[in-house]
């Protein structure tokens, strides 16, 4: 590997990214997936570095599950995306953050249709007047909440209490970073370092003390895909993509997988438990499993969050590993207690994988 | 008073000109941007499809050279167009005023870097055509270990909308099976494989090659392009491709990837173009006056085209290009006189 | 063990490296002809046997190169060796003898 052919390929792909002042949009399913996750990175961008992030409660869905799912026709969703466009307008905001992939390729994809067909972008406008009674815009910079924890990595790095290293060796985490498809995949100019060698997270890796793995089958799908979870028949096809990469990754031995999808990570840490019960197979050390996390945990990991607060306790896989190589404190009594104490209940334990 | 002939590029199309235009008896100057004459040819190895050292024709263009003004390291700096002749400032401070102008600008070898999903310069294990030629030459290639799996890819950057070249190459198809014969020569125990889209084996001897390929040298060819490269932990590279013929997804590892970079119009003959405002054709190369009677002749008098100025050819036809477009001047010269 | 109601799926992908070259080799070894196939389908075209089952010698061909000898064999099991394959071919190959070694070597289990 030539690290320096990315380093060139990096410097092709990179895409401006404001500073401040986003009007932010949140995904519909993160919240029960990863229920910290957006929690996280209103905190660490609001309260830690300071910015203006706004949000409000009358945003929608962007209709993207629908639209990808054959549920709605396109023209329904530009309009359900017209209505989020137009109140970041109302509330005096041009930048527009989502925290969602799908919605991050379904707004490029929308304003590039409309950049393209400026009669159906009247047509939308009209759509949304007539429905709403909203004044049309689009925004000035569109971008992923991942750009932006890229573009502050470095100031997260400056108040990091631990790092992506493991504290007893003093080495580098070695970590895959997996990529929403829709991140970059249908418009590589979009995405922080195009789409073949995004760079996305593997900065953030790079700035927080870990290695990058670049595997093989790096570049494909989770296997998510919608139409291929939702119905039960096609669901061996999701997994057999999951497999596919856990294969791939397995001889580098990563300590960690990092993702900015709201699907990604959610198959690719729940599908390591099909995996282990029906091929007896897992990918870590000691019949554990590799922790799969979204940025914003990994994120406030570093920033030295309590683990449970960040919600690691609702994943498949036990982040306990990596918690212990990163050298993070936390109290396994506490794992499933909620605020103020409450007890969640505990899952049951698995044989098959930890 | 003899004419003022000047030559712009000074790869093959350019020197054989010069030879042909001196010995019809007119004034030659010949500019190249580059320290040495040859163009691509003094950087490859041996020609398809018999395998003749490049060398050779290279020493047999030069020969004929001999007491040809000449001008290496020199670019066009910039024209003026006066009623029958050109005004040429040359970046050596030198002033010519030109009768006749033949462009024998060439071509560039298509990036390879810009196929990003083919990991040129990323990945340990892969290079080009013109980077086989050079190990070839020096025998001095980090990046080539004994491999004991070869694969080449044709096509890379031609016939390839994404890069924005629609058009064939031309040549990559024999060069890639010429040197896919070499590679298994040099590594008998390897496995060799082209990854081709359509194998286009148009010129004499060439079918030979592709069937000397086959039997001789039992080179496997699979019809599908190749849609991602990736690295093994072990550094070698992991190939996807389509087996087109069993419509059916493939993977490969292998140690040494070969990309056939195509051709692309030269930078250098498109900024003398725009000097002398040329048209080109939506392929980039130079469009002639005629498609059929006047391939040598641009639509501006005086102004000569010869090689892959107007579009990929091989090296014979280049050559005869050379020829013809030294008679077209000559009569042109004739005429203005 | 847990029914899930689905399982991982079975690949259809050709894995050039899991390929076993022996029996390639020795078909290459005693028919030299047989490299020189360049997929063109004549023989598949013209065959007798192929208008009513999957029979074709470039499929055989192919299948042999990417491992799949079973397949090669099924491709030939309804040849009836009249040799209209072996009039066709423009690379010259006896197809006919060709079919009949890769009997022979393929079929020995």
């Amino acid at each position: 590997m030539i690290y320096e052919g990315k380093q060139k390929i990096w410097s092709d792909y990179q895409k401006e990214i404001p500073d401040d002042h986003y009007f932010y949009v949140r995904s519909c399913i993160r919240q029960s997936f990863f229920p910290a996750s957006e929690a996280a990175f209103l905190h660490i961008t609001r309260n830690i570095l300071n910015k203006d992030i706004f949000e409000t409660e009358h945003h929608t869905t962007c209709g993207g599950i629908a639209y990808h799912s054959d549920a709605i026709p396109q023209e329904t969703a530009m309009t359900i995306i017209a209505r989020q466009f137009a109140l970041m307008k109302k509330y005096g905001y041009e930048n527009y953050v989502c925290s969602c992939i799908t919605s991050f390729g379904l707004y490029c994809e929308t304003m590039e249709t409309w950049r393209e067909f400026p009669d159906l972008k009247e047509k939308i406008a009209e759509n949304l007047w007539k429905s709403c009674k909203l004044e049309f815009a689009v925004p000035k910079f569109l971008v992923h909440a991942s750009d932006m924890i890229y573009k502050y990595r470095n100031q997260i790095a400056a108040h990091a209490k631990f790092k992506l290293v493991d504290h007893k060796t003093g080495k580098p985490l070695k970590v895959v970073e997996h990529i929403g498809c829709h991140y970059s995949k249908m418009f590589p100019s979009k995405g922080v370092g195009g789409a073949e060698y995004p760079y996305v997270l593997a900065g953030m890796i790079e700035a927080w003390g870990g290695e990058v793995v670049d595997y093989p089958e790096r570049r494909h799908c989770c296997g998510f895909g919608f139409r291929q979870y939702f119905v039960k028949s096609n669901r061996g096809y999701s997994l057999s993509n999951t497999y596919k990469k856990f294969e791939s990754m397995e001889p580098y031995e990563p300590d960690l997988i990092i993702t900015n999808c709201p699907g990604c990570p959610y198959f690719m840490d729940r599908w390591q438990y099909v995996i282990a019960e029906s091929e007896g197979k897992t990918y870590g050390k000691n019949g554990h499993g590799i922790p799969v996390m979204t940025y914003e945990e990994v994120a406030g990991l570093v920033l030295g969050f309590d683990p449970w607060d960040l919600g690691l306790q609702t994943h498949q896989i036990g982040p306990e590993p990596l918690l212990d190589k990163m050298g993070i404190p936390y109290n396994p009594e506490e794992k499933y207690k909620g605020k103020n104490g409450k007890d969640l209940g505990q899952p049951r334990q698995l044989d098959c994988i930890r | 008073m003899k004419k003022n002939v000047l030559i712009i590029g000074g790869g093959p199309a350019g020197m054989e000109a010069a030879h042909q235009i001196n010995k019809l008896g007119h004034n030659v100057i010949l500019i190249e941007k580059e320290h040495d004459l040859g163009g691509h040819l003094a950087k490859w190895d041996r020609l398809f499809p018999t395998g003749r050292n490049a060398r050779e024709v290279l020493d047999t263009l030069k020969e004929n050279m001999k007491g040809i003004n000449c001008f290496t390291d020199t670019e066009v700096k910039s024209i003026n167009i006066l009623k029958e002749s050109y005004n040429v400032i040359l970046s050596n401070g030198i002033t010519i005023l030109a009768d006749a102008v033949l462009i024998s600008s060439g071509f560039d070898l298509f990036d390879a870097h810009k196929k990003e999903e083919y990991g040129y310069g990323i990945y340990d294990h892969v290079i080009t055509n013109a980077d086989l030629e050079k190990y070839y030459k020096t025998h001095n290639d980090e990046r080539i270990k004994n491999p004991k799996r070869i694969g080449f890819v044709h096509c890379v950057g031609s016939r390839d909308e994404k890069v924005g070249n629609i058009a064939c190459s031309k040549v990559c198809c024999a060069t890639a099976v010429k040197q896919a014969c070499e590679i298994k020569e040099e590594f008998k125990d390897a496995e060799v494989i082209c990854f081709y889209m359509d194998l286009r084996m148009f010129g004499r001897g060439y079918e030979d090659l592709y069937l000397k390929a086959q039997k001789e040298y039992g080179i496997r060819f699979i019809r599908g392009r190749v849609s991602e490269v990736s690295e093994n932990i072990d550094k070698s590279l992991q190939i996807k491709a389509e087996d087109t013929l069993s419509s059916k997804p493939m993977k490969v590892s292998l140690d040494l990837l070969v990309l056939m970079a195509g051709m692309r119009p030269s930078k250098s003959g498109n900024d003398i173009g725009k000097m002398l405002e040329l048209s080109t054709m939506e392929d980039g190369f130079f469009n002639t006056k005629d498609d059929f009677n006047n391939l040598q002749q641009s639509k501006r008098p005086g102004v000569f085209y010869a090689g892959v100025a107007t579009g990929p050819k091989t090296l014979p036809e280049t050559l005869n290009e050379a020829r013809s477009a030294a008679l077209e001047i000559h009569n042109y010269l004739a005429e203005t006189l | 063990m847990i029914d899930f109601g689905f399982k991982l799926s079975p690949s259809s992908r050709i894995d050039l490296d899991k390929v076993d070259r022996t029996l390639l080799k020795r078909i290459a070894d005693m028919e030299p002809d047989f490299k020189k196939c360049m997929a063109c389908g004549s023989c598949s075209a013209t065959c007798s046997a192929g208008a009513y089952k999957a029979t074709s010698m470039r499929r055989a061909i192919l299948a042999l190169q990417n491992g799949l000898t079973n397949k090669a064999l099924e491709e030939l099991e309804s040849c009836m060796l009249c040799g209209k394959c072996t009039l066709v071919c423009p690379r010259g190959i006896n197809t006919r003898h060709l079919i009949l070694s890769i009997q022979k070597i393929c079929g020995e289990k």
